[in-house]
């Protein structure tokens, strides 16, 4: 028999090697005692964790993800192709990489890409963690006890990876919970663009409960972007941290547009000077979905940059909640620092809460924060319509135009058509037109 | 040859009527200047025929050539052939005057290419066209930009809703130009509303109608404008033998830097 809960011996029994198995049952042991969170907590307030329940998932067992040395899948599909050159693509069903593969002439400079439980386990095993443990909750306790995989992908000390590293992450199974995680080392000056989708089966009930870990060394710039299209019936609690060393650079582009609630914490932490870290994320919800943004940019060091630019637009019944919290330390003088959330609300039904706050302990240090909430301005429908533009038409305008920073400035420029394309999909279906 | 013809236009905001029966008659090829003072509704008439819905039509019709305008929407009103040249146009991001044009004309038109030319015609400059419609753009560049679309889009009739405010020398006298080449060039009738008769010296109108108190107290021909500058609405008003109306709407906008007090 087969214990088909969320039990130490059920994370016991995923298998995987020794280090992985014990790292597993040290958060298993938690479990017993985890309090699951309530709306009544502010970091969850607006959200729909008051209708999260565990019971109604399963974790994998070891027979259905797959020995971790068995990658069954060719990977790509048409995101993969539309992307063109990439120098790595990693597949993940499930958490468990089903395949990978990367250029020769990186594998020469000592570029690592594989799967967290087939690597070497030195490779591995010590940087595991050390990012989103420093900002835990339930559902990373729940993810690091079922962890049996997922992508890891290291660039040596000044190496630069020119082609974007593609991940594409796929979750399927009616009832079942699923893991995924990325974790990404970037030493001393090196630079990386990894593009990561996330989707998951139409129609099927699904836990998605992921980590993305990004620990960027000193001179290391990584660019990151996530595009999230999971079907609409996958529940989506997602952790995105970054460490940034001295002078470091993350530059983060975060997509949402599936899922039925999807829950996104994107975090930075600047721990060396003169780090610079840039947010920007589009989301849009239709249907009754709802999109959830926690987002911290946590200056520790002095000179320390960070820009955030969110923007969402909701339809339908649709809901989206952002709330941010920029935090300057003491030792953080001459910060400079932004936080800025944008939102439409395209039809009387939906709702969008934008909350941005500071905590500021330096005295030398810029920071604003600005947010907006409204519906498409009647003037700009107006001059639009007034030059002959049919309304459905002018509001797909209006909408993509205010996307349209965001897409303009994502790292890898090919993804712009696929991501306008889906936006335009999402108004027109405002309109009952199947085009 | 087409007509564009308002007859006995009655519009209100709430309950307050601001067009009080307005007539006016204007055919291809001609240039029609309206000129009224400050809240005497010459925007609100500018508004009403585009099909704003912020007003309410209470009676009269609005037709192309016998075609009624008044009950369809503003982007089918356009699709007729009426334009508007929006005295403050609205700021959008993202959205430039290409994807515009090939919006409003369903991708027909070769968008690309006729903006260049009028681009060209009109000295418009490149990062204009690059960024979002009208963004950031100076008093001058908006209405440069105002022409660009009216001359690409080659309406039948345009509506001019105070197309010489905020412009400076060169360019009322670049759009001024380019609005009277279209007159000849594809017939354009325009209908030009001011209060300020400079305009009038770089597009010289066939007719003038003097607009008060919600509707045309009298019409001529540019020896009109003549006396209004003399001896302004206060002097017309009496020689017609009425009073000047107390303003019926009041103006939603900041005025004219330009336009002098009182005409």
């Amino acid at each position: 028999m087969t214990d088909h809960s969320f039990t130490p011996l059920a994370a016991g029994a995923l298998g995987g090697p020794d280090w992985l198995v014990a790292r597993r049952a040290v958060a298993a042991e938690q479990l017993a005692e985890l309090v699951w969170p309530t709306d009544s907590e502010e970091v969850w307030r607006y959200s729909r964790v008051n209708q999260f329940d565990l019971a109604q998932y399963r974790p994998m067992t070891a027979e259905e993800l797959g020995a971790p040395d068995v990658e069954s899948a060719p990977g790509g599909g048409p995101l993969a192709a539309e992307l063109g050159e990439r120098a790595a693509l990693i597949v993940v069903r499930d958490g468990r990489v089903v395949h990978h593969e990367l250029d020769d002439e990186l594998i020469e400079q000592g570029v690592t890409v594989c799967g967290i439980a087939t690597c070497e386990a030195d490779a591995v095993e010590p940087f595991l963690g050390t990012v989103s443990s420093a900002s835990p909750d339930a559902f990373t306790v729940l993810h690091d006890a079922f962890l049996a995989g997922g992508a890891f992908v290291r660039v040596p000390r000044g190496v630069v990876v020119e082609r974007p590293i593609v991940v594409l992450h796929w979750a399927e199974g009616e009832g079942m919970a699923s893991f995924p995680h990325t974790l990404v080392v970037a030493d001393e000056g090196s630079e990386v663009t990894i593009v990561e989708r996330h989707a998951s089966a139409p129609h099927v009930n699904h836990l998605v409960d992921s980590v993305v870990e990004l620990a960027i060394a000193d001179n290391a710039h990584v660019r990151h972007v996530s595009i999230q299209e999971y079907g609409d019936h996958t529940w989506s609690v997602a952790l995105q941290r970054a460490h940034l060393g001295r002078d470091a650079r993350l530059s983060s582009s975060a997509v949402a547009l599936g899922g039925d609630y999807a829950r996104l914490r994107t975090e930075s932490r600047l721990d060396g000077a003169g780090a610079e870290s840039d947010l920007l994320a589009v989301y849009f919800g239709d249907g009754n979905q709802m999109h959830d943004f926690r987002t911290f940019q946590d200056h520790v060091a002095p000179r320390t940059r960070s820009d955030l630019l969110f923007k969402g637009a909701v339809e339908d019944t649709a809901r989206s909640v952002y709330s941010g919290l920029i935090r300057i330390r003491p030792d953080a003088q001459k910060v400079e620092a932004t936080q800025s959330n944008r939102n439409l609300v395209l039809t009387e039904g939906a709702g969008a809460e934008s909350i941005p706050n500071l905590e500021i302990e330096a005295d030398d240090v810029r920071c604003s924060h600005a947010s907006t909430v409204g519906p498409i301005d009647d003037d700009q429908r107006y001059y639009l319509e007034s030059r002959g533009v049919r309304p459905e038409d002018a509001e797909r305008l209006i909408v993509l135009g205010f996307f349209e920073d965001v897409f303009s400035r994502l790292p890898v420029p090919a993804l712009a058509t696929p991501l306008r394309r889906a936006v335009h999909e999402k108004v027109g279906h405002l309109h009952g037109d199947a085009s | 040859m087409s007509v564009l013809k308002v007859t006995d236009l009655h519009a209100s905001i709430g309950d307050v009527e601001i067009l009080r029966g307005v007539d006016l008659e204007v055919s291809s090829g001609e240039v029609h200047a309206l000129m009224g003072p400050n809240g005497s509704g010459k925007s609100t008439l500018s508004h009403v025929l585009m099909g704003r819905d912020d007003y309410t039509v209470t009676s009269g019709s609005v037709t192309i050539d016998g075609e009624e305008l008044l009950g369809l929407p503003t982007w089918k009103r356009a699709r007729k052939g009426l334009f508007l040249t929006h005295q403050y146009p609205v700021e959008i991001v993202g959205v430039r005057v290409v994807d515009l044009v090939t919006a409003a004309t369903d991708g027909e038109a070769d968008a690309g290419g006729r903006i260049a030319t009028e681009a060209s015609r009109l000295a418009v400059r490149d990062e204009f066209l690059t960024r979002g419609v009208n963004v950031e753009f100076s008093g001058g560049e908006q209405k440069r930009a105002e022409t660009l679309q009216l001359a690409v889009l080659e309406p039948r009739f345009a509506v001019l809703d105070e197309i010489d405010s905020g412009l400076d020398v060169d360019a009322l006298r670049d759009v001024s130009r380019r609005i009277e080449a279209m007159t000849e060039e594809t017939g354009l009738g325009v209908l030009a509303i001011t209060h300020y008769a400079r305009l009038l010296t770089e597009l010289r109108p066939d007719r003038v109608h003097v607009f008060m108190g919600g509707r045309v107290v009298t019409s001529g021909g540019p020896e009109l404008a003549d006396e209004l500058e003399a001896g302004g609405y206060d002097g017309l008003a009496a020689r017609l033998g009425i009073e000047v109306p107390s303003p019926v709407a009041a103006a939603e906008k900041p005025l004219d830097p330009f336009a002098t007090p009182g005409f």
